[in-house]
């Protein structure tokens, strides 16, 4: 069967398609990736398919063998990337021949680096998608992250013509980001003076950081709330416990909990955090539901209307 | 009923303070109002014990539509038909072997550890949310005599299905997972099973009862005995 095999596995890889929508009512989490827009550039860059299987490399260490000929791409965190020894630029798809070695090292700017190939990795899916959520053990390669001599089953092929995006339209990796938030869920329960001091003040984000949830420290924000019932959680829910400290919850939170949220990062806000590392700095902004759309759509536009560069 | 924002492309609407039979069949007549209405906006639901969460595509709707949308959805609600839920009956083998939990709870509310047992199978349990882990669903409400605070100490490692107690909440651990529930029995029912179809016996609004079998048919039915749970500390 043609793929790839891995020779080195690096700290966290993950195969991933755009999520797991519609398992909640089995307690089954979205998973999917971090920085989807860095995902959706993969795909869109190689001409695959919007839900095509791609790798999520966090942090990097990454050693791939192709047992195939085909086409790749990687996007996202800012690594060293070698095809065969020598440095190729991300965002830029490549051929790869059969035995040709690919390696991601590690990222110099941003966490999550995306390896797309062309026409996805065939993985074949579990409850509708082939997400890795390791505490689920679903998805992926038997629900587990990429382990040495694993097996990354792909087709074979070749583009007429390679492209890159232009520079301009790929993101910075910074060591800061600005939430935007749409208030929401126990916002009522929260003060005045305690909505203000969250929308405020400086947090940093502590080692405590994975897929499921982003700890951040900071000034303490509380609620009135005493004792609430589970609820369901959406991404980007911001959980205040009673330490008073945020949580942003991401894609592998659970599905339901009993803690108060302030309300909840937008979904174009959440890849910013997911590619900063533990001692960055966020602040959160207020905004409407429906300058949230506006910023959806104009995003989607974006997307949409930016032509990638044939080189 | 309250319908408020969750986030960017979710709603979450509140159906009552507390949770209830009542509660939870509205809810059920809700998401099949929902997906009967408006199925195509639909990412995903999330029902619970008094609210549920509702998930939307922002490219097939936007904020105006659905909160529209669910105003429809939820104003002609016939909980009638969704309050009988289906009747799941789930065997237990209740024993000091399977359930290390059985005499604190008895000690607690001044009962024998027979009575700890009958009165858990006397109550008719519903699914008020399915969260957790996989295929972990909240059964409620446990009658108050044998009700039980989680431990201090989590077990690291509580067995797939053990039968427990946390407040007035009771439960079937679906796979071996840390846990701070009281463990009363061992359940040999699959309660999440990714290789069937439906990987779940049970779902939100189903009514569930249980009902003693000994060990030798625990055996039989596949129950294993093997993974023990820690000692609670």
């Amino acid at each position: 069967m043609s793929g790839f095999i891995v020779k080195q596995p690096g700290l966290l890889s993950l195969l991933h398609d755009r999520g797991r929508y519609g398992a909640h009512k089995l307690g089954l989490t979205t998973g999917g990736p971090l920085d989807f827009i860095a995902f959706d550039w993969a795909n869109r860059l190689l001409g695959n398919d919007t839900n095509a299987t791609c790798l999520e490399v966090s942090f990097g260490g990454l050693q791939l063998r192709a047992d195939t000929d085909t086409c790749f791409v990687i996007t996202g965190a800012t690594a060293p990337c070698k095809h065969n020894g020598v440095n190729v630029e991300q965002w830029q798809t490549r051929e790869i021949k059969k035995g040709d070695e690919l390696e991601i090292g590690f990222a110099s700017a941003g966490t999550r680096i995306y390896l797309a190939v062309l026409g996805g990795f065939d993985i074949s899916p579990s409850f509708g998608s082939s997400s890795t959520v390791l505490r689920e053990k679903v998805g992926g390669l038997s629900g587990d992250k990429l382990q040495a001599n694993d097996h990354l089953p792909c087709a074979a092929g070749r583009l007429a013509e390679h492209c890159c995006l232009p520079e301009q339209e790929r993101p910075v990796y910074g060591d800061s980001a600005v939430l935007r938030v749409v208030p929401g869920y126990q916002q009522a329960a929260f003060s005045k003076l305690q909505q203000w001091r969250f929308f405020n003040s400086e947090y940093q984000l502590t080692d405590r950081c994975d897929r499921m949830g982003f700890r951040l420290e900071g000034e303490n924000v509380h609620s009135d709330l005493v004792g609430m019932l589970s609820e369901g959680i959406c991404l980007g829910a911001i959980q205040i416990p009673a330490d008073g400290q945020p949580i942003v919850l991401m894609n592998d939170r659970q599905t339901i909990g009993g803690y108060p949220k302030i309300g909840s990062v937008i979904a174009q806000d959440t890849p910013r955090l997911a590619q900063l590392s533990p001692g960055s700095r966020v602040t959160f902004e207020a905004i409407s539901i429906e300058q949230a759309h506006n910023i959806h759509c104009l995003a989607q536009a974006r997307f949409l209307r930016t032509i990638p560069l044939s080189c | 009923m309250k319908i408020e924002i969750a986030g960017q492309n979710a709603f979450v609407v509140y159906f009552a303070e507390h949770t209830s039979a009542a509660v939870s069949a509205q809810i059920q007549a809700a998401v099949d109002n929902i997906l009967g209405s408006m199925a195509d906006s639909i990412v995903d639901l999330v029902p619970s014990y008094a609210s549920l969460l509702v998930i939307f595509d922002l490219d097939r709707s936007d904020p105006y539509a659905m909160r529209q949308g669910l105003r429809l959805a939820l104003a002609n609600l016939d909980a009638t038909d969704a309050a009988a839920g289906d009747l799941v009956t789930l065997p237990v083998y209740y024993s000091l072997e399977s359930g290390p939990d059985l005499e604190v709870i008895a000690e607690r509310g001044k009962l024998s550890v027979e009575d700890v047992i009958d009165i858990h199978q006397q109550q008719e349990y519903r699914v008020y949310a399915i969260g957790f882990a996989p295929g972990f669903a909240y059964l409620g409400e446990v009658d108050e005599r044998i009700a039980a605070p989680r431990l201090a100490t989590p077990r690291q490692k509580v067995p797939r299905g053990a039968v427990a107690i946390a407040d007035r909440q009771t439960a079937v651990y679906p796979a071996v997972s840390p846990g701070g529930w009281n463990l009363i029995g061992r359940c040999p029912t699959r309660m999440f099973d990714p290789a069937s179809d439906p990987s779940m016996p049970v779902k939100v609004g189903d009514r569930i009862r249980f009902s003693a079998i000994d060990r030798e048919r625990f055996l039989e039915l596949g129950g294993d005995l093997g993974d023990v749970p820690d000692v609670a500390l």
